[in-house]
């Protein structure tokens, strides 16, 4: 009978598919499970080299959002042991959502200044991201503030990626912790009337654009350029890149630059800690970390790692000094003030 | 009728059939169920702050859209059925199965590709500059892609051949005999058209329609490339930039609330009407252009396919040209992708199919009787997970997932006496069932729109003789039912492979699918290396279409 032919089909089926799954999960103790909301090849140079010191194999996942959810309902059985994510706020909820442990290591807290990682061992920073401005080339802008964009004279000049994106969800609450929440709105409200364009697409089209000549400045990332700038030539990304110079604004009060960061956790559940926390150490030594400027152009979280040719050329960075941690207070007062301005509508 | 007799016609399907496909449905509630859940406990405290700020806007924008698109697949739609059904033209034959072709492009393609061809720096402006003498963008540009109208005919014309396909099989097994015996009595080609030809088809366009429009309803990618705010984009970011899972989640239940009154009143609109045919299929007879008229017909229905599909898949070969010129080589990782992809897609297709057919026969209807029987109430409710975006239907299935994991971990305990890892959450099952939950709606809807074609009398005579129900199903349902059978499968198999925000979520270490390495190249800047994999993803999504566009005609030359 048909139904038994198709019920014997689907148990073969779904036996074979059980197996299949389960032979792909065995993971053995010799690993270390990654699972990261940053592309993984971005670090996959790092994660090479830290396999060929070792011997530690590293597996990786690639959860674009949904992370905290997916380690959460995965439990004691998860096998996630590093937990990797951008953005000060993204650090804060795999601890506040209690999917991270605390780890003591010595190693990390000589490299990471004790302000970029939390006090008990919950959270490190392994790279930093200053969010600068992107300028066409022949404005030959030299500096400017984060203030200044919502200035009159950049109207139907500034591009700029959704308000609501964590980059800038996190420079808005930085502008509140700077300005209050009055002047921010005002701020925010002045940038909005400025945009050339809807907030749309990512930091890169902002050096798209500019070239393209619908902006004239936007904000992005750093290291964005410095990929556009080393991109092999004759790519289109290395023609954004050669279009914008980029500046460091700064805030007003601090004269300091906006910068994120990039950060790990050892998971509450990790199978293989002792490998976690060791890929942890790998991360922030001398070398990975000079790959980080290398390979990604963000900047070492370790003072005196080795500089990078690219980001030299931006100029120095004066990191703003309000710590991170504050800065993450506001964000959901900035959030729902780019809703209220309807910054991206 | 006794109560008794209305209590048993509720399992008209068959127990057995019925009692399958309420498991079935139940698996389909249970990210539904779990989704409730988080929805119920959270708190309301930033629905004043939505309300005010967020889902107005999200709300117009969503309707704009959805109407846009809705209008544009119905008429390209419609029109490319009829234009190849009823006329015959040089080229029609190609253009038959060519009108499917813009299927095999995901939305988050076209929009990509479309912003760079379209884009100042890209060729299209670049040709324009260099016709009429203009040094830079500055002083010349076009409008932005990025706008509502973008959004709207980029998506219509990778979405029409959801209602060409459904239109299209309704003419040519359906429509001959009508539609030649308004011809006999003086019916003008357009009264054929409007009169007879769109009333018989609007199941069909209904169908059409209604698969494309939840497709755009829940479509994030190409809004995020387009700046477009949708009520997707807000049920996205109430998640994760306003760190609210519990009032995502009540958007999005609000969402498939109004889908689900919405698909209720368009079928309720149509329960009177039976398309059942007792005379054998075959197609019309198209009428004969010739001249400027076959010129002008072959540049419409060529039209929508230069858009949808040979113009931006151009693109990506001429960018995978320059890859590999400059590169000198496709990644061997790529490959793999190709490989993960190919076998999650065809597990997810295999499985949709066999669990779409089992809920369309319970659901089936071989009486004359308007009481709905449990196995119909069981296929709407299978349907339900086409109908939220896959981000959400991927947290709702983290949970079930998880308890069926433990089912599954303490029964392998039970036999073997060891304890198991995960063995479905972040698995390739895992990955499987979601595909199935998902996709469910497109195998179940086309089956049941088969069994609709089929006359009840069939069944009848079939049990009259003594034929059981899984007899029946076997010996007579099943082979009519092929073609159906065919096109539901390369639907869901198209769609499994495109699949990009369950995958993201729910996949197992180390394993990528062309759409996730797509995405992670668009996440790290490198478009080269993206078109190589969109190119991947289109011409993979290529063989199944062309198969598909071959399963109408065989129906047509089987039959007549």
């Amino acid at each position: 009978m048909k139904k038994s032919i198709l019920l014997c089909h689907s148990i073969k089926a779904s036996l074979l598919a059980l197996t299949l799954s389960t032979a792909m999960n065995a993971a053995s103790a010799q690993d270390v499970n990654l699972y990261t909301t940053r592309e993984p090849k971005l670090i996959l140079p790092l994660l090479e080299s830290f396999t060929a010191k070792t011997g530690i194999k590293v597996n990786t996942v690639f959860v674009k959002s949904g992370l905290i959810e997916r380690v959460k309902t995965e439990g004691e059985k998860s096998p996630a042991d590093v937990l990797m994510t951008v953005d000060i706020g993204n650090l804060l909820d795999l601890v506040d959502h209690g999917v991270t442990q605390p780890i003591a290591s010595k190693t990390l807290d000589e490299a990471i200044p004790s302000h970029l990682r939390g006090q008990d061992g919950q959270w490190y920073t392994l790279s930093l991201r200053d969010r600068v401005l992107y300028a066409d080339k022949s404005l030959q802008l030299q500096s400017i503030t984060y203030e200044d964009l919502a200035h009159p004279k950049w109207k139907g000049k500034v591009c700029i990626r959704s308000g609501q994106h964590p980059y800038n969800n996190a420079l808005i609450a930085s502008m509140i912790a700077h300005n209050g929440l009055e002047q921010t709105e005002k701020w925010l409200r002045g940038v909005k009337a400025n945009l050339a364009r809807k907030p749309a697409g990512g930091d890169r089209d902002v050096a798209r654009d500019i070239l393209g000549g619908i902006c004239d400045i936007g904000l992005a990332n750093a290291y964005y350029a410095g990929q556009m700038k080393t991109s092999a030539p004759g790519t289109d990304a290395r023609k954004w890149g050669e279009a914008i110079t980029v500046v460091r604004p700064t805030f007003a009060k601090s004269g300091g630059t906006f910068v994120n960061i990039s950060g790990a956790s050892v998971a509450k559940y990790a199978p293989n800690k002792d490998n976690a926390v060791k890929l942890l150490e790998y991360l922030v030594s001398d070398e990975a970390q000079g790959m980080y400027a290398k390979a990604n152009f963000e900047y070492p979280v370790k003072s005196g790692a080795p500089k990078e040719a690219t980001l030299e050329s931006f100029g120095p960075l004066k990191v703003d000094p309000t710590p991170l941690t504050d800065v993450a207070k506001f964000r959901k007062q900035a959030s729902e003030l780019v809703d209220r301005v309807g910054f991206d509508q | 009728m006794n109560r008794t007799l209305r209590w048993l016609y509720r399992f008209e399907g068959g127990i057995g059939w019925t009692s399958a496909a309420f498991v079935i449905s139940l698996l389909v509630l249970a990210p539904l169920a779990s989704l409730g859940w988080s929805a119920l406990h959270g708190t309301t405290q930033h629905w004043s702050h939505l309300m005010n700020h967020v889902l107005p806007n999200a709300t117009f924008n969503t309707l704009i859209l959805l109407a846009g698109v809705g209008i544009l697949v119905t008429c390209l739609g419609t029109g490319a059925a009829w234009l190849v059904t009823a006329y015959e033209f040089p080229g029609r034959r190609m253009l038959t199965w060519a009108l499917l072709l813009p299927l095999a492009v995901p939305t988050y393609i076209i929009a990509f590709s479309y912003l760079d061809l379209m884009h100042p720096i890209g060729p299209v402006q670049e040709a324009i500059r260099w016709v009429f003498g203009y040094q830079s963008p500055r002083e010349f540009r076009l409008p932005d892609m990025r706008s509502m109208l973008g959004a709207i005919l980029l998506l219509g014309v990778v979405l029409y051949p959801y209602v060409y396909l459904s239109t299209r099989v309704m003419f040519m097994s359906q429509a001959a005999n009508l539609i030649e015996a308004a011809r006999c009595l003086g019916e003008s080609p357009r009264g054929v058209f409007l009169r007879v030809a769109l009333p018989l088809a609007r199941p069909a366009i209904a169908v059409g329609v209604s698969l494309a429009l939840l497709e755009t309803l829940n479509d994030i990618g190409a809004s995020e490339f387009l700046g477009i705010q949708t009520l997707t984009v807000a049920v996205y970011t109430t998640w994760v930039t306003r760190s609210d899972l519990a009032g995502a989640a009540q958007i999005a239940m609000t969402m498939l609330a109004v889908v689900v009154v919405l698909i209720v009143i368009e079928r309720k609109s149509r329960d009177r009407q039976r398309y059942a045919n007792t005379q054998r299929m075959r197609p019309m007879q198209p009428t004969k252009l010739s001249g400027l008229q076959a010129v002008i017909a072959g540049l419409l229905g060529w039209a929508p396919v230069m858009v949808g599909f040979i113009i931006p898949a151009s693109y990506l070969l001429y960018e995978t040209i320059k890859r590999i010129n400059l590169v000198g080589s496709i990644s061997r990782q790529l490959l793999f992708a190709g490989w993960n992809t190919l076998l999650v897609a065809s597990a997810a297709t295999l499985l949709t199919v066999v669990l779409g057919l089992v809920v369309a026969w319970a659901a089936r209807r071989w009486r004359e009787t308007r009481t709905p029987s449990l196995g119909q109430t069981c296929a709407r409710v299978s349907s339900l997970g086409y109908a939220l975006p896959g981000t959400v239907l991927a947290i709702g299935l983290l949970t079930p997932l998880l308890l069926l994991d433990h089912g599954l971990g303490q029964l392998v305990t039970l036999v073997t006496g060891h304890s198991t890892e995960l063995i479905i959450l972040g698995t390739m099952t895992g990955l499987v069932l979601a595909y199935t939950i998902r996709f469910l709606a497109i195998s179940t809807g086309s089956f049941e729109a088969g069994l609709a074609r089929i006359p009840a009398s069939l069944e009848q005579a079939a049990r009259l003789l003594g034929e059981s129900t899984t007899g029946t199903l076997k010996r007579v349902h099943l082979p009519l039912l092929m073609p159906a059978i065919a096109a539901a499968g390369m639907l869901v198999f198209v769609d499994a492979m495109k699949e990009l925000p369950a995958t993201l979520m729910l996949r197992p270490m180390n394993m990528e699918t062309l759409a996730t390495w797509l995405y992670g190249e668009a996440s790290r800047g490198t478009y080269e290396e993206g078109a190589v994999a969109a190119l991947a993803i289109v011409i993979a999504g290529l063989a199944p279409v062309i198969l598909l566009a071959r399963t109408p005609q065989r129906i047509g030359r089987n039959a007549s």
